[in-house]
């Protein structure tokens, strides 16, 4: 787990972008494709060309895995890193969930 | 008692404090006792675009968790004061884990940290709001998590406890 985090960053910063985003939660609820049929649905706003830099920077990440099926690359998601994410901001969050609880005790006190 | 909405790289907790919103406010906004609670000993008060310098020192709330911080005293920490604003809001920027000294961590940035107050039904919301955490560069992280590992994971477990026996 200590190691998953230490790569935690590029992670967050892959993330951070609405168009990744998007591109995961395809990957998320339609299963693996080709970067032919991520561009057509991606909107028109997003060329192919960027949607090859999106999945390039998710992959870096981690958040991505591409295979090649003859002629053919197919992208899927990469779910275990999405879990890293999750519990890295989980233990920020135990973290202010402490010191709020002990805020409280200290506010409330007098 | 305590909600939290995270997002994809934001932190939100918030719970109701039972005491008013000038007494909530002086316990967050004056760095003496804002350090009492937290577990910091922090010079100088916390002044709108100004940097604040302290180190860690164990909270004076909860023996357990100031036995945790035992031996992170005396680390160096600075806060670097964003907004004051009387009984709403205070915010600053700060390295989350700034654990080893040896480290110049003065050039990296920094998370922003929210408290803001509402007043309740029965007291006051105090919402805490951290994000920027994919600002960090990657070898911050690599240092600063093996170092903290331990410490949260036991952390995390002494205020699920704390909590319960509270509710």
């Amino acid at each position: 787990m200590t190691r998953a985090l230490a790569t935690a960053a590029p992670l967050f910063a892959a993330l951070g972008d609405d168009t990744r985003l998007r591109i995961l939660a395809r990957l998320s609820s339609e299963g693996p494709m080709s970067i032919a049929r991520l561009t057509a649905e991606a909107g028109t706003d997003v060329s192919r060309q960027a949607v090859t830099k999106h999945l390039r920077t998710l992959r870096d990440a981690g958040l991505v895995e591409e295979s090649r099926h003859g002629r053919e690359t197919i992208w899927k998601l990469e779910p275990r890193r999405l879990d890293d994410a999750h519990r890295y901001l989980d233990r920020i969050a135990a973290q202010w969930e402490g010191a709020l609880a002990r805020l409280k005790a200290f506010a409330e006190r007098e | 008692m305590i909600e939290d909405r995270n997002g994809p790289d934001v932190v939100e907790k918030r719970t109701v404090v039972k005491a008013s919103r000038a007494r909530v406010w002086r316990a967050i906004s004056d760095s003496r006792e804002f350090g009492a609670w937290f577990g910091m000993r922090l010079e100088g008060p916390f002044v709108a675009g100004s940097p604040i310098h302290g180190a860690i020192a164990p909270t004076e709330v909860d023996p357990e968790v100031a036995k945790l911080q035992e031996p992170h005293a005396g680390t160096k920490v600075t806060l670097l004061v964003e907004t004051v604003e009387p009984e709403r809001v205070l915010a600053f920027r700060w390295h989350p884990y700034a654990a080893d000294p040896d480290i110049d961590h003065g050039a990296e940035p920094m998370t922003l940290v929210t408290f803001t107050l509402a007043d309740v039904e029965g007291g006051t919301e105090v919402t805490v709001r951290e994000s920027g955490f994919e600002l960090l560069p990657p070898e911050r992280k690599a240092e600063a998590f093996p170092a903290n590992d331990g410490g949260w994971t036991h952390q995390l477990k002494l205020v699920t406890k704390y909590l319960e026996q509270r509710a």
